[in-house]
């Protein structure tokens, strides 16, 4: 529940300078806010409303159109397990079933201990290794109920999970939720891409009024 | 095709629409063009003052612009073209309709038995016209909480929403407040605003008024009345001077709610909250409704009676300068000329005057080459504020600024004592303190403006502590390099009393005492032998028992005059005559008190900042025993021995029209002729008297800033102690408390917190109240605002100064 530190609000303005205008670095700060917090917050939505000079009411309407930015906190680890077509073929519904139980919770709630949320997601286009689930959105392929124990173990036990995901480094580390990336950009100002007032430029053709 | 012919070029476009051949406009939408020709297109999200953005498909129609053929397009997006055929009526069109009007019941609860706009609901009408027989949809609709707050005076009920983006685009497209935005996403969408920040915008009633269904309503209204039981009339807001067209609905003779009119002159249809609440001030139980003498409930015979002796003592004693008139910007045009015809000829004083000392000389803003809000509003001109923040004072001329300033290209400048609500729009900035500095910024100013533009300046009293000659000076540098004026004096149809006569120096028509003397002695039998004084002199020489009684048309000089001091000198010694529709603290002084009917109880005109004559109609009726102004002035007349000669509204607008040079050619016939109102330009001409002419510049005095003090600054807010907003029940609870504002820089020199408590000390008086910075208040000054709760700053004030220095001191 807070602003932005002064690090973050310091690598927003960063970002924010990327842009000819600056509401369009919202998406952007908004990961930002959640990386900080694990979700976004109220208080850092308006705080971003402050930095790119729109008002909360129009951060807000950013933020709820996607489904990742969550706006309660969530689990340390968010564990997405899809039950569309292919992977309930394949026994998605079981496996959601048994982590329900193995947690103790419903789909869309988080452990009490406040490590896991599970939700259940639509196709997350892994079909050909159905059943899938993500966790912080790394992928775990062709699971089952004994997988799914056992990286629930090994991460509430602190080990990076002893079933590697796919595209973790090679320690198989999974961060926690809000983390895009481990390396944060930093783009040396004569290398930023023409950032040119749109304002200011000629419009297309097909945009001019008649 | 060659275009060497000699016809010469084509500027319309041909299209066919159900078999019918028109022209439209270049760029004009379809749906536009068939409304001109004519041919209903059923829409929701459309509306013709925002951007179109094809939300909600129900404007769907077969256009066939060659090419691919006939399909199916909304019409709202799609430009006409040279030789298009539209078919409003067609197969493929009707499915459509009915397709899209069931997904929209889908969700939608069917609550019309229960929801405000049933019975004059779009969704409903259009469901009727061209909807489905039933729905095929079994399942459970979406749910919400019902109505939920959004703001004080709005509710929103999400269920009912159908998501046309009408009130969100108005939000930030109009008025610059985006505080309600969609939020979610598929069915799940929603308005709302964020949590814990409502929609607190001053206009969100449009909101309510362009919602297509019963999703928003206002607070004032909910579950009052039922369309078609409310009784309506056309007529002009009075909250200001801006003069927006409505409709008055009442039922039951109560005024319900006021609803704006598409004015293309004026207001567009939108209306301020504070116009469209305010109205809610007429059903007060506040209301003055009986006569009073000595305080006692008196009959109105022996009110006026005692009213007439008081003012035939005060002549006999001193002359007809024993007796001022104070106020009339509330009163219609007709009442305002009856009371400055029983003033200045029955009566024979033109101590005169409808602005309360925080307004601009009278015959000065009259003499200045006037313009309309929309030669202001010009695509690619210039616009400069001068001493005056339109967001607070004349709302629905902000909106319309704003528009041509954001959509059509203007510039914006603005010369004044500090930020407002426009700075951020602005182009150039040019901020004095008060004491003559604004001169200079004014001239700084001119030299920034585009070449060759049309500049119209919107001329204000910046603040009451900034001598009027300052701000006419400063304007002078901008009329002499050919700009027109819109003049921001913002009560009610102060503009009309003023044309009307009531202000010092002056008779109807914009015409001066010496140039009108033989003219209107004919006319009237007699005029002032001289020229009288303004307000602050009247009250000056009741203090010093020169004048023994003063006249307070619908004037608060205690709360609004910025000079308390003097203003109780005044009524200590000369006797008060109050005609008024609420008892403020000015009419709880007055021996004689007369009630007086509201806007919406009368006919009539008023007269709005471009000099437009606009129709007020009666709603409903007066409470008790009150009566029109101009029946209290007929009244009085007679009893001082003089018969103003008419009986009705009408008869008095025969008259002016007849009279008033200003006014010349403006008769009933020529008012009724137009719903936009008609500009009161006449130049005099014939047997009468010349108007006045442009000012010439004089220099005023210069106060230069005193390095030990701070200089004052007193700002208005849209919602302050006026009497229209504290008995309207929507609106009493809206004015925010009172604080002092300075420099950051400034603020920093003091070593406070932010909100703590502060003495601002004048050689006058002296208030506490919380200060702040704020880096849109310039160096050297604080402001305060005028007219609110927490503490009046008039106390402040000595009006014999042309400006007010400050000491802060800080209670530790
Ligand atoms: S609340 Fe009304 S105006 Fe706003 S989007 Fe919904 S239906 Fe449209
Ligand atoms: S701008 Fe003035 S005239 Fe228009 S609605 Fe507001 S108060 Fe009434
Ligand atoms: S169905 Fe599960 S990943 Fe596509
Ligand atoms: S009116 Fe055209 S899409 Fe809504």
């Amino acid at each position: 529940m807070s602003r932005l530190t002064p690090q973050n609000e310091a690598i927003a303005l960063e970002i924010i300078s990327r842009y000819p205008r600056k509401k369009s670095a919202l998406i952007p700060l908004l990961h930002l806010a959640q990386e900080q917090d694990g979700y976004v917050s109220d208080d850092a939505m308006r705080h971003l409303a402050e930095l790119v000079e729109v008002t909360p009411a129009e951060v807000i309407g950013t933020c709820s159109f996607y489904e990742m930015f969550k706006r309660e906190p969530v689990g340390t680890y968010l564990v997405n397990i899809c039950t569309n077509i292919a992977c309930q073929l394949l026994g998605a519904e079981e496996l959601l079933h048994h982590a329900e139980h193995a947690l103790g919770i419903k789909a869309g709630n988080t452990t009490s201990d406040g490590l896991f949320t599970i939700e259940d997601v639509e196709c997350i286009a892994a079909c050909t290794e159905a059943p899938c689930l993500t966790v912080n959105y790394r992928y775990f392929y062709k699971v089952d109920g004994g997988d799914f124990d056992a990286i629930v173990e090994d991460l509430r036990s602190g080990r990076q999970p002893t079933r590697k995901a796919a595209e973790t480094g090679p320690d198989g580390h999974i961060p926690p939720h809000g983390t895009l990336a481990l390396q944060r950009q930093h783009i040396p100002a004569d290398r930023v891409a023409g950032n040119a007032d749109p304002d200011s430029a000629p419009a297309p053709a097909w945009l001019e009024q008649p | 095709m060659s275009d060497t012919t000699d016809t010469p070029p084509k500027t319309t476009v041909s299209v066919q629409i159900n078999g019918h051949a028109i022209e439209a406009q270049p760029g004009e939408l379809v749906i536009e063009a068939a409304e001109r020709a004519g041919v209903h297109i059923p829409r929701f999200c459309y509306h013709p003052r925002m951007r179109p953005v094809g939300m909600c498909r129900m404007c769907l129609v077969d256009i066939d612009a060659g090419g691919r053929g006939a399909m199916l397009q909304p019409s709202c997006m799609v430009p006409v073209s040279e030789g298009m055929v539209v078919d409003t009526e067609s197969e493929r069109t009707r499915k459509a309709q009915d397709g899209v009007l069931e997904f929209l019941l889908i969700n939608h609860p069917l609550d019309c038995p229960v929801c405000d706009k049933g019975g004059e609901c779009p969704l409903q009408d259009n469901t009727i016209a061209f909807g489905p027989g039933e729905s095929r949809f079994v399942e459970e609709k979406r749910h919400y909480e019902k109505p939920i707050p959004i703001s004080d005076l709005v509710f929103l009920d999400r269920e009912r929403c159908i998501l046309c983006d009408r009130c969100t685009r108005f939000a930030k497209e109009v008025a610059g407040d985006p505080l309600i935005h969609f939020q979610g996403r598929g069915a799940r969408t929603e308005v709302n605003t964020f949590p814990d920040e409502p929609f607190s915008s001053y206009f969100s009633g449009n909101t309510v008024q362009i919602c297509p269904v019963g999703a928003l309503t206002s607070s004032s209204y909910r579950f009052k009345a039922r369309p078609w039981d409310l009784t309506e009339v056309e007529s002009t807001c009075t909250g200001c001077s801006v003069g927006c067209s409505v409709t008055l609905q009442s039922s039951r003779n109560r005024l319900l709610r006021s609803m704006g009119v598409d004015n293309d002159a004026v207001n567009w249809g939108w209306l301020c909250d504070r116009g469209r609440f305010g109205v809610e001030a007429v059903n007060s139980e506040a209301r003055l409704s009986e006569p009073s003498v000595g305080g006692r409930p008196a009959r109105w015979a022996d009110a006026l009676r005692k009213a007439a002796e008081l003012i035939a003592d005060a002549v006999r004693a001193s002359g007809p300068i024993g007796v001022g008139v104070i106020g009339g910007a509330r009163l219609t045009n007709e009442s305002a000329y009856a009371w400055a015809k029983l003033a200045k000829s029955v009566i024979g004083t033109d101590n005169v005057d409808a602005q309360l000392g925080d307004g601009l000389p009278a015959q000065f803003v009259l003499g200045l080459p006037r313009a309309t809000i929309a030669e202001a509003c010009a695509p690619k001109g210039t616009i400069v504020l001068l001493g005056t923040d339109p967001k607070e004072t004349l709302g629905v001329l902000f909106l319309r600024l704003r528009h041509a300033v954001v959509e059509s290209g203007a510039t914006l400048v603005e010369v004044g004592h500090g930020a407002g609500g426009m700075s951020k729009l602005a182009k150039h900035r040019f901020w004095s303190s008060p004491g003559g500095s604004l001169v200079d910024a004014a001239r700084q100013a001119l030299a920034v403006l585009p070449a060759g533009q049309p500049v119209t300046v919107v001329l204000g009293r910046s603040s009451v502590t900034e001598d009027p000659a300052v701000l006419a000076e400063a304007a002078m540098v901008f009329a002499e390099a050919g700009a027109r004026f819109l003049p921001a004096l913002s009560r009610g149809n102060v503009m009309g009393a003023l044309d009307m006569g009531l202000a010092p120096g002056l008779l109807p028509g914009r015409v001066e005492l010496e140039a009108g003397r033989s003219f209107f002695t004919s006319a009237w039998g007699s005029v002032p032998s001289g020229p009288g004084v303004d307000t602050a002199a009247m009250l000056q020489a009741a203090a010093d028992g020169k004048l023994a009684v003063l006249v307070l048309l619908g004037a608060n000089p205690l709360d609004d005059f910025p000079d308390r001091a003097l203003v109780q000198r005044a009524f200590d010694r000369a006797a008060v005559i109050a005609v008024d529709t609420f008892a403020n603290p000015s009419v709880a002084t007055a021996t004689v008190v007369l009630p007086a009917a509201a806007h919406g109880e009368v006919d009539g005109t008023t007269t709005n900042i471009e000099g437009r004559i606009l129709p007020l109609h009666q709603g409903v009726t007066p409470p008790g025993t009150a009566r029109p102004d101009w029946i209290i002035a007929t009244e009085l007349a007679t009893r001082l021995g003089a018969d103003l000669g008419f009986e009705s509204a009408a008869q008095i607008w025969d008259e002016i029209e007849a009279v008033a040079s200003s006014h010349a050619g403006l008769d009933r016939a020529v008012l009724d002729a137009t719903r936009d109102g008609t500009i009161a330009a006449g130049l005099g001409g014939g047997a009468r008297p010349a108007v006045v002419g442009m000012p010439t510049a004089s220099p005023a005095s210069q106060v230069p800033l005193d390095e030990a003090s701070l200089r004052l600054v007193v700002r208005r807010k849209m919602y302050d102690g006026a009497t229209g907003t504290a008995n309207s029940t929507s609106l009493a609870g809206l004015p925010g408390d009172n604080d002092v504002r300075l420099h950051p820089l400034d603020f920093q020199g003091l070593s406070i917190q932010e909100g703590d408590l502060v003495t601002v000390v004048s050689d006058w008086g002296s208030i506490s109240l919380p200060a702040f910075a704020d880096p849109g208040v310039v160096r050297g000054t604080v402001t305060v605002l005028a007219n609110v709760r927490g503490a009046t700053v008039n106390h402040l004030l000595s009006s014999s100064n042309p400006v007010t220095d400050v000491r802060l001191e800080v209670s530790r």
